[in-house]
């Protein structure tokens, strides 16, 4: 980015950071009965447009966006929960419509995957510590055996004729 | 045992890069469908083709067919209508077209310019079918069976590839299937 257009710079990081937003729920969608239209951005927002993937369809520009809002708000008039709304699409765009995955016996890999291997880790290292620190501690002392046997033998070295 | 016990950090990572270098050739766009296996839903097209009938669900019953979803807009449908049009000149199957989120005056000038290989074609221009079938984009086909019951998904165009190595085999056996 040349120096000379500190403008356009700062016109298009302005798009890049509102433009988006701000095209994305045209007014026209918008219900009239506000308690309604928030609860439909509210699952929007819970929502993945198929097309961009990674934006949720409250977020996203593309024309299939703006036709599962409406459809959202179709089913929020029709008296539909939350959850029913979800399932609804659920039943037509598999799982991969909801940003946050649910918890099922499939996804028990996604959910606990992480923190299964930071215990496998833990208990890893923790073995290898343990079975370390014997060998830092004092040896055991001698028994009487053993010291009397080790007096033996020192008294039989004659003196003065160490190597 | 225990000299070997240094290798399994170094074969965990094998196996990871592995999952990932195989990964990296999955297509993101190549969802799973979970309409196939699920009649088609009901659904009744205004027609695209002046003086021509639409399309609705009671069209499909009784023979295999394919539910082609394209639109004037979408440049890969361009590049898939040979093969369609080649399909249809050989009644190798019924194919049914979805035009969708399309004017019909644009579907109905695209259709007369490039040739027309639908047996019927209806209007999608809310898009209310296409998300009850789950589309994403265009083209995407549905092969669905004598009794109106969805069983394969094609995602992006059909090829003289894919005709021959995927739905082709599909259609014959469905055609077989009482």
């Amino acid at each position: 980015m040349s120096r000379r257009r500190p403008a356009a710079a700062l016109a298009l990081a302005t798009g890049l950071l509102f433009g988006p937003a701000a095209l994305a729920v045209e007014p026209d969608e918008m219900l009239k009965d506000p308690r309604l239209e928030a609860r439909a951005e509210t699952i929007s927002k819970t929502l993945r447009c198929v097309v961009c993937q990674n934006e949720n369809i409250d977020d996203s520009g593309a024309p299939l966006a703006a036709d599962m809002r409406r459809l959202v708000r179709e089913r929020v008039v029709a008296g539909d929960t939350d959850d029913q709304v979800r399932a609804y699409l659920v039943a037509r765009y598999g799982n991969f419509v909801l940003l946050k995955p649910p918890l099922q016996p499939d996804t028990w890999l996604l959910w606990f995957g992480p923190a299964a291997v930071l215990l496998v880790a833990a208990a890893g290292f923790s073995a290898a510590y343990l079975r370390r620190r014997p060998a830092a501690e004092a040896p055991a002392p001698l028994s009487t055996d053993e010291r009397r046997r080790l007096d033996a033998l020192l008294a039989d070295t004659p003196p003065g004729n160490t190597p | 045992m225990k000299r070997y016990l240094p290798l399994i950090p170094v074969v965990l990572f094998a196996v990871f890069a592995a999952a990932m270098y195989f990964g990296l050739k999955n297509d993101p766009r190549a969802l799973p469908s979970v309409v196939v296996n699920k009649p088609m839903p009901e659904f009744s097209l205004a027609p695209v083709l002046p003086g021509q009938p639409g399309l609705a669900k009671a069209d499909l019953v009784g023979r295999v067919s394919l539910v082609n979803v394209f639109g004037s807009w979408c440049g890969v449908c361009v590049e898939e209508h040979p093969t369609l049009l080649d399909l249809s000149a050989r009644k190798a199957v019924a194919i049914y077209g979805v035009d969708w989120k399309d004017t019909p005056a644009e579907g109905a000038a695209w259709l007369n310019q490039r040739g027309n290989p639908f047996t019927r074609v209806g209007s999608d221009q809310a898009g209310r079918l296409a998300l009850d079938l789950g589309v994403s984009g265009a083209p995407e086909t549905f092969v669905v069976d004598k009794h109106g019951q969805v069983r394969f998904k094609q995602v992006g165009a059909i090829t003289p590839d894919v005709w021959r190595d995927t739905l082709g085999p599909l259609v014959a056996k469905l055609e077989g299937e009482p």
